[in-house]
């Protein structure tokens, strides 16, 4: 990735970061510190404002409280998000790449484009509409256009969740070989084999508040805080 | 003459081609195609930027550009006309009884509707799409581009139903262009015309013409949206 000549927008630094709407505090006094590098799950109930946290980390949202800090300001593309239900233009799948390329000012939009495609096995559907994809083949897509930005820190909202288990394995793959490659990832899942298979570090939230922040296979052996582990348990009892 | 043989006369002039006839057709086509584009031109911009844009305001608007889609074809020709009357603030253009005129009237009765379905439309992809250009950093109007090409096949249908009011419509051309034979007669000013002067294969034929027109048009808007569900999804 062409991004060592840059100084890196890592780590970032959320800071008794809160979020209200309509009175009421949905994301509430969140700090955490992301560094260089893995992948951070944000696990929790519904309604335990994970997904907000991701928005308000991305910007997408401005938080009520607190603050969100990149270590280099400049970093407005150089994170991008891909959303639960992938937002899929009225275009092929190569326009939809090219037209994100094209709005953050991208020269070569063409070649990046088709790198893109190739890299997550979309080249032969490179002239399909893209609405007409199959859920698998969108949210590879929706991964494909915001690789193509070349990302420092991809937030992934429940990038799964539509899916059916063969997509699901097929998503997990690519997520883990973007890590692989050093792309710092921030994602919600409400599957927690798939926070146990793919990340190193859990954040816990519940009710809008942050409760635990711990490595994968201490929060998984129950020695993380009696809601994570009644949450773990309750979840396993299904 | 008998029903028979009115069509007959009628079917006469479409297929030789009549020379007067073919003026009145033309005439009517140039008038609304150039309205309809200029309509376009100011209204889907402005339909987008009412879909995107938040202001003081903007219910108010919607609601009067909504309304404003059933502003009666006379009471449009009575309000350019008071423009561009010798009176008017227009009047030293010298544009009254003109095809120029008859183009400003008929874009005045399209653009409401270019501007209401343009919203309608924008807004609803809008939503679809907001957090990904946002994310994407095309907030507000530099959003307006993509959702225009996104939304282009429900917008030629809206396009098409301006083109269908203004090539229908008979009270605001008459108004303002006067009804000057070989100058600003249009197919429904001359049917009213000739249907009152009796010569009924002339407004037959003109009759024909713009039910075929009708007909080619929601032709177009069925395409319009069959190709966008088959391409666009």
């Amino acid at each position: 990735m062409a991004m060592r000549d840059i100084a890196s927008i890592l780590p970032l630094s959320v800071q008794e970061l809160s979020f209200e709407a309509d009175g009421k505090r949905l994301v509430d006094d969140v700090s955490f510190v992301l560094p260089k590098g893995g992948v951070t799950a944000i696990i929790g109930p519904n309604g335990a404002g994970k997904s907000l946290t991701l928005r308000l980390c991305h910007g997408l949202l401005k938080p009520s409280a607190g603050t969100i800090r990149w270590q280099a300001q400049n970093g407005r593309h150089r994170h991008a998000m891909v959303f639960q239900r992938p937002v899929m233009l009225r275009r092929s799948a190569r326009a939809n790449i090219r037209h994100a390329l094209g709005a953050v000012g991208v020269a070569d939009a063409s070649s990046r484009a088709d790198t893109a495609l190739a890299r997550f096995g979309l080249a032969a559907l490179a002239e399909r509409p893209a609405r007409l994809m199959s859920g698998g083949e969108q949210q590879r897509l929706a991964i494909a256009r915001a690789w193509a930005l070349e990302p420092e820190v991809l937030f992934l909202d429940e990038p799964s969740s539509q899916l059916d288990p063969g997509a699901t394995r097929q998503i997990e793959e690519v997520i883990a070989a973007l890590a692989a490659e050093g792309m710092t990832i921030l994602m919600t899942t409400h599957d927690l084999g798939q926070a146990r298979r793919l990340s190193q570090r859990i954040l816990f939230l519940n009710r809008g508040r942050l409760i635990d922040d711990a490595p994968t296979e201490i929060v998984f052996a129950g020695k993380a805080s009696a809601d994570a582990r009644a949450f773990i348990a309750g979840d396993l009892l299904w | 003459m008998d029903i028979s043989s009115t069509f007959a006369a009628a079917f006469g002039l479409i297929v030789g081609l009549d020379p007067q006839f073919l003026q009145i057709v033309g005439l009517s086509l140039r008038v609304t195609l150039t309205a309809v584009l200029l309509a376009a031109l100011i209204g889907l911009p402005l339909g987008a930027l009412l879909a995107v844009a938040r202001f003081p305001g903007r219910s108010a608007l919607i609601v009067l550009v909504n309304g404003l889609m059933g502003l009666p074809p006379v009471v449009a020709g009575l309000i350019v006309f008071l423009a561009l009357s010798r009176s008017g603030p227009f009047g030293s253009l010298g544009w009254l009884f003109s095809p120029t005129a008859m183009v400003i009237a008929q874009t005045l009765l399209v653009l409401p509707i270019v501007i209401a379905l343009t919203r309608g439309t924008i807004e609803d992809l809008w939503s679809e799409y907001r957090e990904h250009l946002t994310s994407l950093g095309l907030t507000g109007w530099r959003a307006i581009p993509t959702l225009l090409w996104d939304g282009r096949f429900a917008l030629a249908t809206g396009l098409l139903a301006g083109f269908g009011r203004a090539s229908a419509e008979v009270g605001a051309v008459l108004i303002v262009g006067g009804n000057i034979a070989g100058y600003t007669r249009t197919m429904t000013t001359s049917i009213a015309l000739e249907t009152s002067k009796g010569d009924l294969p002339l407004a037959l034929g003109l009759g024909l013409v713009l039910i075929a027109l009708t007909l080619a048009i929601n032709a177009a808007a069925y395409g319009a949206s069959r190709i966008g569900a088959r391409f666009a999804g």
